[in-house]
């Protein structure tokens, strides 16, 4: 019982950190650089594409056994466009400012890179469950790094977070933040960020293996 | 020898064309449905954008009725048997609590410094002028195009002189966008420095809607003073 537990997190946590699409696998470019000009944006972005990202890993999962492989490709694109056209609804239905803030890159989901890659990575080949988690394990994941970005370019190019104004009137914006430069200067921070502490981690493990 | 265990397995046409119909069928469904469960929340939604709009920019407004102007000069009501023949625009009535007419809002568009500038500008009939204007969707650079909006000089342009000509065609004087600081009549907008092309584009924006849309109003307004129900 307890292996199954340890397993099943392992899955769910292959998304969040070890496997992270936006800092890792650096898929899924195209909506992180373009709707993170805020945290609001990113956050609904990123629980937008996780939405997408379940649903369809689950009925792909659920069909996996009828599905001829000549066809699977075009059995996953509809599948995915499907969820993304009621995630399109149900924006709308919710705030049709944040429907407008996001645009396009709502309908793009269909062909976001982390779905497609984990419905014939992972979902076509595991029981409903485990595809489930694998999937909402990237999709927190992909929300993370959304996050991670909108968060520091609202702070920076606007000084406010989730429209909370931080440091008064007398903040000068850094306005290059919200443009559309500021997403790669964030991404290749971060990028910086997280490459130096692996490779910091790695130097302690051989030196640790040295002294042993 | 087996000769059958050679041939490459292939998939019966049939059991591709039965899964790919299974599950657009099932696709559908889930559209159709979703489509169906959010519309009425989408609609009211849509309505509240409008009103909100509509409200910012004829602050004395508490209701707002919608019009369609057609090329013909005929002014119908939204909803009351008027249908958007080509050529037709669309545009708001607000009335004050008393049921007056406080102000006509439309909107206008045009090209701006990344893509177009779309705004929504209030008319008001007896001054002949626009009173004031808002943005609908603009992706104008944040802290440079954005200023139309904040911009004390910009704002001082409104409200904006614009009268018809004696034979109620067009405008008396077309409205233009001129050089910041050489503003010289009241149908004239000055431009904010460094954000000419974006001041330019509400000029070109107000001027381009007004010329259609004033001339068909004009003979129509008795229509419009008092709210019909």
């Amino acid at each position: 019982m307890s292996q199954q537990t340890v397993s099943t997190l392992d899955e769910f946590m292959e998304g969040v950190w070890r496997q992270n699409p936006t800092f890792v696998m650096i898929l899924g470019m195209c909506p992180t650089l373009a709707v993170t000009v805020s945290a609001m944006n990113a956050l609904s972005m990123g629980i937008s594409t996780a939405l997408v990202l379940i649903a369809s890993c689950w009925l792909i999962s659920m069909v996996r056994n009828i599905v001829p492989k000549e066809v699977r490709i075009a059995v996953y694109i509809v599948i995915i466009a499907t969820f993304v056209t009621v995630v399109d609804y149900a924006i709308q239905a919710i705030s049709l400012e944040l429907y407008d803030a996001l645009g396009a890159f709502i309908q793009l989901i269909v062909v976001n890179c982390i779905i497609l890659g984990r419905a014939e990575a992972h979902a076509a080949k595991n029981p409903p469950i485990a595809a489930m988690i694998n999937a909402a394990g990237m999709g927190v994941g992909f929300t993370i790094g959304l996050l991670s970005l909108g968060v520091v370019r609202e702070i920076l190019g606007a000084g406010t977070l989730f429209g909370v104004s931080l440091f008064g009137a007398d903040f000068q914006p850094w306005v290059v933040m919200v443009l559309p430069p500021g997403g790669f200067f964030v991404l290749g921070s971060w990028l910086l960020l997280f490459s130096t502490l692996e490779r910091r981690k790695q130097r302690k493990l051989v030196e640790a293996t040295q002294n042993a | 020898m087996n000769v059958e265990a050679l041939v490459p397995q292939t998939t019966p046409t049939v059991a591709m064309i039965r899964t790919l119909g299974l599950l657009s069928a099932i696709c559908g469904l889930i559209i159709v449905a979703s489509y169906q469960g959010t519309y009425a929340a989408v609609q009211e939604n849509k309505r509240i954008a409008v009103e909100r709009a509509v409200f910012k920019v004829i602050p004395t407004a508490k209701s707002i009725d919608e019009y369609i102007a057609s090329p013909d000069g005929a002014v119908t009501k939204v909803g009351a048997g008027g249908t958007a023949s080509p050529g037709a625009v669309k545009f708001y009535a607000g009335y004050d609590a008393a049921g007056k007419l406080a102000g006509i809002a439309a909107e206008g568009a045009a090209k701006g410094y990344a893509d177009n500038v779309r705004i929504l500008f209030a008319y008001d009939p007896v001054a002949g002028t626009v009173a004031s204007f808002s943005v609908v969707a603009s992706r104008e650079t944040p802290g440079i195009g954005d200023k139309i909006l904040v911009n004390k000089d910009f704002l001082e342009n409104f409200p904006l002189e614009a009268k018809l000509s004696a034979d109620l065609k067009t405008l008396a004087h077309e409205i233009r966008t001129v050089k910041h600081g050489s503003k010289a009549n009241p149908w004239e907008v000055d431009a904010i420095s460094g954000a000419t092309i974006t001041s330019r584009a509400v000029g070109k924006a107000i001027n381009d809607a007004a010329q259609a849309l004033l001339p068909r109003i004009a003979p129509q307004l008795d229509k419009l003073k008092e709210k019909s129900s």
